[in-house]
Order: structure tokens, then C-alpha cells, then sequence
């Protein structure tokens, strides 16, 4: 297939000894749910993917974004978001300033800004360009990461238990958003998670590992 | 064949490139202008410091030399420096071009080659300096042989607190008694300090009954029995000294501070002005005096040289030259400056010269040139070298 | 691709920065320690010169001395450390010592050791202060209190320094040690706060500590400039005699100084080992000790005792300080007043431009050098993320090397070997010295704080497209901009510090605050020593407090960076 994420025959083992495989495609638009323990090696396969794997593991298999083989690309160049549980917004820089480092560069000053204005209006979150990212509340951290990973134009994304750190009723609405907003832009997802709502709520294949 | 001249030419060693001629004086001028000169000085007098400050400002004005103060806290750092770039080839361009110097390091300097000389005589200051009437061709024995120009005179007094100590002493066993009577309010720099050593000899050549063998380098065979007094003198004053000679000031200076806080009564000083500069600074009380021995004390001469590897030789003469200038041997004796003896005759100077120093108020504590009495001269460093030796085995590593 | 091949350069850069004078030094000094030295015209191996350094009458004490005080001084602040650790942490007392150390740190051991010197001669602050009402004294009495024989002040000395260093190391190593609740458990036991400490905690922030506790050792052994200031000079200590020998005209006193430059890290590596002895000792008594289930009956006593020692040595370093500055504005003081007849602007005008003079050269060098050190730091650092290298816990102790190896056994050697190959003496060779030792502190200061980034920050910016120095440039830095300018300040305190390197490579052309102060100390001229020493300490404080204020300004509208 063309567009979309592929894993062939991916299998990572830690210091020799066999963690997990995996072979799958992800369609556009479609979601994947990884999920199992904690230590089976779940945040171990994103890593593989966005090319950030530790040194005592090794992995066989390739990965393939819409067409390309991605495997050996620098991570900067793979082109795949991630969400972490944290919001991991960056301290030191505000509110618009994050989503600009996400904006892919170009564009005039006013274009630019008018691009983070309508990112944060679609969120709720308008004219909160220059605030300190730690005075916002745990949703609207969220939200701002959300929007910065997608304002950099990725062609997959990968999440990483983005929501066990939300509180029950925050909880669905960002999940909702950050499903809503993949599928408004067709992006293959990934998703580990020990969570069985959000397995529900993606909607797309599970895939159960450790077993 | 025709070539061998040619070759010859380019085998034949290559002259080191000239000095300038000291006698002509406008070469060295000229070759002097924008050159950088490292003095090596002992920098732990500050009042000396802001003097070697005001040289430097006087030469860059009138000849564009720029003096630096390497401030040393012993003059043999500079000796050895010397001697490592002289070892290890560095002939030209050395890190030193003048030293402030005398006695066992112009001796070694001079018989090791390390010296850019003669210079001293050619310089046009040398027409009034006193070389007859001052120690300033011989150094503690040693023929200068214009190796180093003289800058200053010295000679050895006592300081004393008439506060605590009212009356003078006449001769070192008068200090001795005295010391027995008062303990601990007594001491000398720890040689080999210079000055320290200097009050080792002071005793020596006052409780010799004839010093005048301290004139030829100490053998093995004379040494012991001429000094068997000098021990036998410190091991009765040591208990009575300050601290009880477990420990010394480091330096001469260093005794000021501890005249005015009354740990001391009486020190020594190898500058006669030098307490009138320490009462004007309010480093020593005002009732602080000088007095000098029945048979007078040690007096020398301060010198600089300048070392054979100096790459700015002639920015050295400028400044040695200037040193000997009216203009800064009246400053040097200003109580309030320096307070140091001038190495010049009076005689030989114009009547303009001779009235700077005429208008100079000598200060309370400063003896007049008949006060100070006979000069004594220096023994031969020899003396000096082994006497501080055997005291560093003595006294220095007292338990 | 260029970048790639550049950066896993720079770990070996830096190992070499570190090690290369060193061994270069201890090569220099081997050779004429063994009566080689072709320039002077003497080749070995002869015995000569250690039979010259054996034939010294001063030798059995000054060995001694060093040896005295580097034990003593280890021993005695480690014990203060410690017990005011296990007695106080995590109390007000605690955090008020604390506030008070962590300035003093950066003051620099001449300063201090003035300080010290000023405060507790017999015609020092305390004895004016108290005379005559209390004493009687209407002059000071006539004790040997600084440069006792014994080397018992500067010993204090020594230790009033080390003290705020080695606390502030035990709390970096606290947080990795699981502290508070093993001190609840054992209270919750029945053991007093300090006993429960000692038995639970101790053993393992112990561990961590070892590197510096060492350092501290090698260096009170070995220690010149407070030596100068504060010790013995009939004889003086080892360090300072090698020092001596070494700048004497004569060239067979130089072999003498290698020769005893040798023999100084041969004690230095024997009182390691006797150290090491001792811990097991103290570790076999601990044991025991832990066995016999005592539950601290004089725990309070002890603290409070602890508590009143580390405030002593603080409140010595700040009350120095305040005795420099008065005498750097007195006119004339007398003995026994307790405060100057006048106070006057004439010692800051007078002395002001050559300290001006001396700023600017000891600013050019400790910045050149911190920089330099803060590059190749975060050069390794990031290499290590980059590439997963690793250092492994042995590598580790390559970092404490330059510091464990005391500094008279490797610097006459380099000073010479440099002189032989020509090269130049001045302000490079001097700025390289430095790095030696300042390489390791703002390694040491700023590694915790790289490592403990979240990498996934890193993920995060690589998935938005950043490139690898984007991350570096454009995250990791900014967020990292505290710890970044504290490992600067530590390397220009320490710059500015030193002694020792300036004095011998710089050839006495290189004139920065602390070799002009240290010059000043034969002189005596208190009113000198205290517009220096304040200057000197001003040089390595003021970059701390830069260090604590430039973020906050930057970062003042970011709270999540406060804490960092």
C-alpha cells in the first residue's frame, strides 16, 4: 500500500532476548491500539518508529510511511508525531512560541501567527499565545501539545498512553479531540495503552502483546 | 668551484643581531621608543609598587617605553627564570629585561653570563652619580663593572616604638641584654629573606673584635671559627625573640604592621627613610624612631640589571637611566613616597637638581647623613650565602 | 556529517585537556627527580637527588605537617559535614546553614585564609574586640597562634573551606539516597534522628562522596597558597619547601624539588591508602555498632554540637570577610581598639587601579577557561546522548584525577618540560593550566543536570522536525540555562582560585588577584591584603549570583522552569 504506516516484521529484543513482534498496517485515518503490561515493550516499538531505540536493544524489520522506508531516517526527518502521556510542552518557551517551534518554517511573521491564532482557536483555546505553559491547566496542556504536533504536518502519529495522566471527564474530551483531529487529516495512528476505554474509544484494531 | 665563496658565506655563523651600543644614547632612545619592559621587583612593599607605577607612567610619557612590574616575591624566582630560558636555548626575547638586584644574585647572574653588560657607565645619569662616595662600584664585594646600575642606597637601622622602648642601643650585645630583659618584643625577617640575612651579618661584623676577614670569600677552613660567635649570639637571643623564633616575619614590611599593634618594640630596616613613610601612611605610630650602632651598620647599593636574553635591552637602559634621573632619585627619597637614599653626589648636580632635594622634609624618624654615621661595608656574598644556609639548618627547621 | 564526525571527538579532546598536562608534568618531574636534566648538563639516573631531600633536617616535620593536616583537615570537616547532615536535614537550622555555606563556597581559599588570619591573631578582631575589658591585654600577647608549628590554624583554615564543599556535595548525593524515608523508618524504631541516620543513610551517601573526600584530602596535603598565609615556616610544609627548592637559583635544588615533589605524591597516594584502611575499620566498628541496636541516647548533644561547629566555620568565612573590608578602609588601628581611628577611600584609591589591572587579566583567563570547559563539557555530554556512549564508573575517576594528583608533584614538572620545548610562557599556557582544573568541577557540576533532562523532550522535538542541533540549540540549552551558568560560575571561581598553575606556568608575567594577594602576604600590608583579598572574592562571587539571577530575569515568566 501507499499512504499510511507499515511495520513488517518488526521484532525487538533486549540484549538478545526476543520482546516483541510485530507486523501490521495502518491505513490513513485508521487507528491501531497496542496494548498490554507495562514492561512488555510498548513504548519500546515507538521508539523504534520514531528512531530513538536505546542501545541495548536491537530491532529487525523495517517501517514504511506512505511509501517510504523509514527505518534508518534521522528521527528529525521521519516525519511522525508522538504524544507522551506528560504534555512535555517545552518551559522555557510560551504558549505560541511552542506551537511555532512546531509550525513548519515559512511563511511571513503575520502568516505565521495567524496560523498558531487558528490552531488554538480550534482547541478553545484563543489568545492564549503568550502564556507560561505551567499556568494551564492539565487539558488545555493537552490541547496545546496536540496542536503543536500536528501544526508540524506529521504523515503518522504515534501515542503513547496520552491520556492516563487526565482525570475521568477530561479525559474522553481530549481523547475525542486528538481522534477527531487524526481523522480530519488522515493520519495512520498508533497507540500503546493499558487502557481498555481508550482501546475502545479508537475504535481500530487491538493488538494485545505480552500474551 | 665559483660557488665555494657563496657557500662559505651562507655556512659562516650568522651574528646574533647587534645590541644597541649603550654610549649612543640616541640609538638606544630611538630602539627604545614602544618597547615593553618587564621589571622582576619585589612586590611586597606597596609603597615600592606605586613607585615602580610612577616610573612607568614617567617613561611611556618621555620615551614611549611601557613598564610592566612582574612583582616577585623573592628576586631568585627571577634568577632562575632566567636560567631555565638561558638551559633551554630561549636566547632572545626572554620573559624578564630588568631586575631590581644585588649581592648573591648579581654574583651569580654575572658569573653564570646571564647579564647584558657593561652598560651601567655609559648611561648619561652615571655623570652624577657619587662613585666615589658610595658603594655603587662593588657589590657586597663584587666588582659591578657597569653589570647593573645602581638606583638606590641602603642602610641597615633600627626601628623603635619610643612609646614602649625609649632609648636607643649601642651595639648587638646591647640588644642582646635588652632582648633578655623584654622578651618576645623583638624579631628579623626569616632568612634567606634579605633583609634577615642582613641582620645576621649586622651582628657578625659588630661582635667580630676585627671583621675586616669578611672581606675575602669564607673558606672551609676559616668559616667555622669566624661564625662560632654569630651561633653562640642567637642561640641565647632565639628564646627571647618574638614567638621564641618559632616563627619570623616574612619580610622586612612585614614587621611594620606588628610595631603598630604592639607585638613589636624594636625591628630593623635597610631603609632609613622607611619609617617616616610608614608614620606619613599610618602604618606606624608617630612615635615610632630610628637610631644606628656605636660602630655604625651595613650600607649598600640597589641595583637593576639587565638579563643577556632581554629583547628589550634598550627599553631597560631608558628606564635604568631614568632611575638615576634627579627627578626620580628626589622622589625616591621622599619620606612621604619611598624614603630611600640617593645614590647621587649632591656636588655634581645642578642648583635647580640639588633643590629638589634640598626641599625635602626628611621626615620625624629619619637620621641625617651625619646621624647615620659610618657605613660598614658588606662582606663578600659568600659569607652571606653560607650564613643563611647554616641558619635555615639551625633555626629554620626548629622543632 | 561534518558535525557527526566532530562531536565524539570531543570526549577524547577533553580527556586530553585533563590528562595530557598531567602526565606530561609527572614526566617532567620524574626525570630530574632522578638527576636527569640535560639542559643543566646532568643526566641520570642517580639516587643524588633523594639523598640531597633525605639530608634536609627539616624534612620528618614538614612530611609530617602534610600529612597532619591532610588527615585532620578530611577528617574533621567530613565528620561536621556528616553529623550536621544526620542531625539537621531537612530542619530550618538545616536550610539556614545551608543558605549561608552555599556563597561561601566560592570564596577563595587565600581569602578566606586572610580572613582567618586577620580574625584570630593575637592582635586579630576577636582578641581587639575583647581586649582590654575581658582580657586585660592592652598589646597583644606574644602567642604563636598563626603559623603555629603544629600547622593547627591552617588546618582551620582548611577546614572552614571544605566544610561548605563537602555539605553541598552530600546534598547532591542526598537526593539519590532515598534519605527521608529511611530516617522515618529508623525514628519510627526508636532510634534517634542522628544515630538512624549514621546507620541507614550514611553507608550509601558515603559511597557517592568518596570521589571529593578524596579530593579534599589530596588537596589539604598538598595546599600551597593557605600554607603560605596560614602555616609553619620553620619549616614549612612539604608543598611549599618543593615550591621554595624549586625557584632557587641553584639548579641542584631543583633536582632536590622533584625529588620531594615525588615524594609528595607518594603521600599523598599513601594517606589515600590508609584512608581506604580506615574506612573498612570504620565500616567494621559500624557494623558492629548497627548490631548492638544502640538507639542514639546523645544524638542531641552530638547534633547540636555539629550544628555549633558548621556555624563556627561559617560565620569565621563571613566575619573574615567583614575584617577585610574594615581594614581595607582603615586609616591608622591601633591595638586594642575594635574599630579604625578613621575610615578612609585613600587604601581602595591607592591600590584600586593595580587591582583593576589584575581583574581584568584573572576575567580574561577565567572566562576563556570556563568557557572552554563548558564547551567541551557539553560537547562529551551531548555526545553521549547522541552516540549512547557511557561512561562507566571507572571513567568516572579519570574526572577526579587532575584533582587527586596534587598539584606540586605535576605543575614544576610541566613548567620545566614547557620551558625545554620552547614553548612560551604567558597567558595560553596558563589558560590551558587552568583547564586542567577546571574541567573536572564544571564536568562534574553540570553532568546530573544534562543526564537528568527528559530525553523525551528530545523526542518530541525530533518528531517536530527539529534536528539533532535544533534539539540541542533551541531546547536542551535554554532549558538547561541554570545548570549551565552555575557550571560556569563554578568554573570561573575556580579560575580565579588558583594559585599554583598561574604562579609557575605563567613564569610571573601572568598576574591575576590571587598570585598578587598571595605576593601580598610576605608583605604584610593589611591594608593591601584586604582591597585584594575583597576584589578576589568578588571575582568568583559574582558570577553565583549572576548565575541565580540571569535565569530568574529570563525565565520570570516561566514557572516551570523555576525550580531547575
Amino acid at each position: 500500500m501507499d499512504k499510511g504506516l507499515s511495520l513488517r516484521d518488526v521484532t525487538i529484543r533486549k540484549n538478545g532476548a526476543p520482546l516483541l513482534s510485530v507486523s501490521h498496517d495502518i491505513a490513513p485515518g485508521e487507528v491501531l491500539t497496542v496494548m498490554g503490561p507495562s514492561g512488555v515493550g510498548k513504548s519500546t516499538l515507538l521508539a523504534f518508529i520514531t528512531g530513538t531505540l536505546a542501545l541495548d536493544f536491537q530491532a529487525t524489520g523495517t517501517v514504511w510511511l506512505d511509501g517510504q522506508d523509514i527505518t534508518h531516517a534521522a528521527p528529525h526527518q521521519r516525519r511522525v508525531g508522538i504524544l507522551f502521556q506528560d504534555d512535555l510542552l517545552f518551559p522555557h518557551l510560551s504558549v505560541g512560541a511552542n506551537l511555532a517551534f512546531g509550525l513548519q518554517p515559512g511563511g511571513s511573521r503575520a502568516a505565521r501567527a495567524a496560523k498558531i491564532a487558528e490552531a488554538l482557536d480550534e482547541v478553545g483555546l484563543s489568545g492564549f499565545e503568550d502564556r507560561d505553559p505551567a499556568t494551564l491547566s492539565g487539558g488545555q496542556k493537552a490541547r496545546v501539545a496536540l496542536m503543536r504536533m500536528l501544526l508540524s504536518e506529521p504523515c503518522g502519529l504515534l501515542l503513547d498512553e496520552p491520556f492516563s495522566r487526565l482525570d475521568a471527564a477530561l479525559r474522553a474530551q481530549v481523547r475525542d479531540k486528538v481522534f477527531e483531529r487524526a481523522r480530519a487529516r488522515q493520519l495512520p495512528v498508533l497507540m500503546v495503552t493499558h487502557d481498555a476505554d481508550d482501546a475502545q474509544a479508537a475504535g481500530g484494531v487491538v493488538v494485545t502483546l505480552g500474551e | 668551484m665559483k660557488y665555494l665563496p657563496i657557500l662559505a658565506a651562507l655556512l659562516a655563523p650568522v651574528p646574533a643581531l647587534a645590541d644597541t651600543d649603550p654610549a649612543n644614547w640616541d640609538a638606544v632612545t630611538a630602539a627604545a621608543d614602544g618597547q615593553t619592559v618587564y621589571w622582576n621587583a619585589w612586590g611586597g612593599s606597596t609603597t615600592t609598587n606605586d613607585f615602580i607605577a610612577w616610573v612607568g607612567d614617567r617613561v611611556m610619557a618621555d620615551y614611549g617605553v611601557t613598564l610592566e612590574h612582574v612583582k616577585l616575591t623573592d628576586t631568585a624566582d627571577a634568577v632562575t627564570r632566567v636560567l631555565s630560558e638561558k638551559q633551554a636555548g630561549g636566547n632572545d626575547d626572554g620573559a624578564i629585561d630588568m631586575i631590581w638586584i644585588n649581592g648573591a644574585n648579581f654574583a651569580a647572574m654575572k658569573e653564570a653570563d646571564l647579564l647584558f653588560g657593561p652598560y651601567a657607565e655609559q648611561l648619561p645619569n652615571w655623570a652624577a652619580v657619587d662613585a666615589e662616595g658610595k658603594t655603587v662600584q662593588t657589590d657586597f664585594t663584587v666588582p659591578v663593572e657597569g653589570f647593573e646600575s645602581p638606583w638606590a642606597m641602603a642602610q641597615v637601622v633600627f626601628v623603635h616604638d619610643t612609646a614602649t622602648m625609649p632609648d636607643r642601643l649601642g651595639s648587638m650585645q646591647a640588644l642582646q641584654e635588652w632582648a633578655a630583659a623584654n622578651p618576645g618584643r623583638f624579631s628579623y625577617p626569616q632568612p634567606p629573606d634579605f633583609l634577615g640575612t642582613t641582620f645576621l651579618k649586622q651582628v657578625l661584623v659588630d661582635i667580630l673584635p676585627d671583621p675586616s676577614v669578611l672581606a675575602d670569600p669564607a673558606t672551609d677552613e676559616n668559616y667555622d671559627t669566624v661564625t662560632a660567635p654569630l651561633w653562640a649570639y642567637l642561640d641565647e637571643l632565639t628564646p627571647n625573640l618574638w614567638r621564641e623564633g618559632k616563627a619570623y616575619p616574612a619580610t622586612g614590611t612585614a614587621m611594620f604592621p606588628l610595631i603598630a599593634d604592639g607585638e613589636l618594640d624594636l625591628s630593623i630596616s635597610f631603609s632609613p627613610g622607611a619609617a617616616s613613610t610608614a608614620i606619613a601612611n599610618s602604618e606606624l605610630p608617630p612615635s615610632v624612631r630610628t637610631f644606628v650602632l656605636d660602630k655604625g651598620t651595613i650600607g649598600n647599593a640597589s641595583f637593576v640589571a639587565i638579563p643577556y636574553n632581554s629583547g628589550s635591552k634598550e627599553g631597560a637602559m631608558v628606564v635604568a637611566n631614568f632611575l638615576m634621573s634627579p627627578e626620580a632619585q628626589a622622589r625616591a627619597q621622599d619620606p612621604a613616597i619611598l624614603g630611600y637614599g640617593t645614590v647621587l653626589n649632591m656636588a655634581a648636580l645642578s642648583d635647580d637638581d640639588r633643590a629638589l632635594f634640598d626641599a625635602l622634609e626628611l621626615g620625624v624618624a629619619t637620621l641625617s647623613p651625619a646621624e647615620l654615621g659610618t657605613v660598614q661595608a658588606e662582606p663578600h656574598p659568600s659569607w652571606a650565602t653560607r650564613i643563611a644556609d647554616d641558619w635555615m639548618t639551625r633555626f629554620g627547621v626548629s622543632e | 556529517m561534518n558535525r557527526r564526525n566532530f562531536l565524539p571527538v570531543l570526549p577524547i579532546l577533553t580527556l586530553l585537556a585533563m590528562l595530557g598536562p598531567v602526565v606530561a608534568g609527572l614526566w617532567g618531574t620524574l626525570l630530574p627527580a632522578f638527576g636527569h636534566l640535560p639542559a643543566a648538563g646532568l643526566t641520570g639516573p642517580s639516587l643524588d637527588p633523594f639523598r640531597g631531600l633525605f639530608d634536609w633536617a627539616g624534612l620528618p616535620r614538614a612530611v609530617f605537617l602534610s600529612v597532619s593536616t591532610g588527615l585532620l583537615a578530611t577528617g574533621i570537616s567530613l565528620a561536621i559535614v556528616m553529623l550536621i547532615t544526620a542531625g539537621w536535614s531537612g530542619t530550618k537550622p538545616f536550610r539556614a546553614l545551608e543558605r549561608l555555606l552555599s556563597p561561601l563556597l566560592s570564596v577563595p581559599h587565600a581569602a578566606a585564609a586572610f580572613g582567618l588570619a586577620f580574625l584570630i591573631a593575637p592582635s586579630g578582631w576577636v582578641s581587639r574586640l575583647l581586649s582590654p575589658v575581658v582580657t586585660g591585654w592592652d598589646r597583644p600577647p606574644d602567642l604563636l597562634i598563626v603559623q603555629d608549628t603544629w600547622g593547627l590554624t591552617m588546618t582551620a583554615g582548611l577546614i572552614v573551606k571544605e566544610v561548605p564543599f563537602l555539605l553541598l556535595i552530600t546534598l547532591a548525593a542526598l537526593g539519590q539516597a532515598d534519605a527521608q524515608r529511611s530516617v522515618v523508618i529508623s525514628q519510627a524504631l526508636g532510634y534517634g534522628r542522628l544515630t538512624g541516620w549514621l546507620k541507614t543513610v550514611f553507608p550509601r551517601v558515603y559511597v557517592q562522596i568518596r570521589p571529593p573526600v578524596y579530593v579534599v584530602l589530596a588537596y589539604s596535603m598538598s595546599v600551597v597558597d593557605v600554607a603560605v598565609i596560614l602555616g609553619p615556616n620553620t619549616p614549612p610544609p612539604l608543598s611549599v619547601q618543593i615550591v621554595k627548592w624549586m625557584s632557587d637559583p641553584d639548579l641542584a635544588m631543583r633536582l632536590g624539588g622533584a625529588a620531594g615533589a615525588l615524594l609528595q605524591l607518594g603521600l599523598v597516594i599513601g594517606a589515600l591508602i590508609f584512608w581506604r584502611l580506615g574506612e573498612h575499620a570504620v565500616a567494621r566498628i559500624g557494623q558492629r555498632w548497627i548490631a548492638s541496636g544502640a538507639r542514639g541516647r546523645f544524638d542531641p548533644v552530638v547534633a547540636q554540637g555539629a550544628l555549633a561547629a558548621g556555624a563556627i566555620c561559617a560565620l569565621t568565612v563571613l566575619f573574615g570577610l567583614v575584617v577585610l573590608t574594615i581594614w581595607s578602609f582603615a586609616g591608622f588601628w591601633g591595638f586594642p581598639d575594635a574599630l579604625p581611628d578613621t575610615f578612609t577611600w585613600r587604601n581602595w584609591m591607592r591600590f584600586g587601579p593595580g587591582t583593576l589591572e589584575a581583574l581584568g587579566e584573572t576575567a580574561l583567563i577565567a572566562v576563556t577557561v570556563a568557557l572552554a570547559a563548558l564547551v567541551l563539557t557539553i560537547g562529551c555530554l551531548e555526545a553521549e546522548y547522541r552516540f549512547g556512549l557511557s561512561f562507566s564508573a571507572r571513567a568516572v575517576w579519570l574526572l577526579y584525577l587532575p584533582l587527586l594528583i596534587p598539584q606540586t608533584a605535576f605543575l614544576p614538572g610541566l613548567q620545566t618540560l614547557m620551558l625545554s620545548l620552547g614553548a612560551d610562557v604567558g597567558r595560553g599556557p596558563v589558560m590551558l593550566a587552568h583547564l586542567v582544573f577546571v574541567l573536572p568541577y564544571v564536568f562534574l557540576s553540570l553532568a546530573d543536570p544534562f543526564r537528568a533532562w527528559d530525553t523525551r523532550m528530545g523526542t518530541i522535538a525530533a518528531a517536530l522536525r527539529a534536528s539533532p542541533n535544533g534539539v540541542l540549540w533551541r531546547v536542551r540549552l535554554p532549558m538547561l540555562l541554570r545548570p549551565i551558568l552555575t557550571a560556569l560560575a563554578v568554573g570561573l571561581a575556580v579560575s580565579v582560585g588558583q594559585y599554583l598553575p598561574t604562579l609557575l606556568i605563567g613564569g610571573g608575567r601572568v598576574e591575576t588577584l590571587t598570585t598578587e594577594a598571595v605576593a601580598l602576604a610576605s608583605g604584610g600590608d593589611r591594608r593591601a591584603i584586604g582591597v585584594y583579598g575583597l576584589m578576589q572574592t568578588g571575582a568568583a562571587l559574582v558570577p553565583f549570583a549572576l548565575a541565580l539571577l540571569i535565569p530568574a530575569l529570563v525565565w520570570r515568566n516561566r514557572k516551570g522552569l523555576r525550580h531547575g
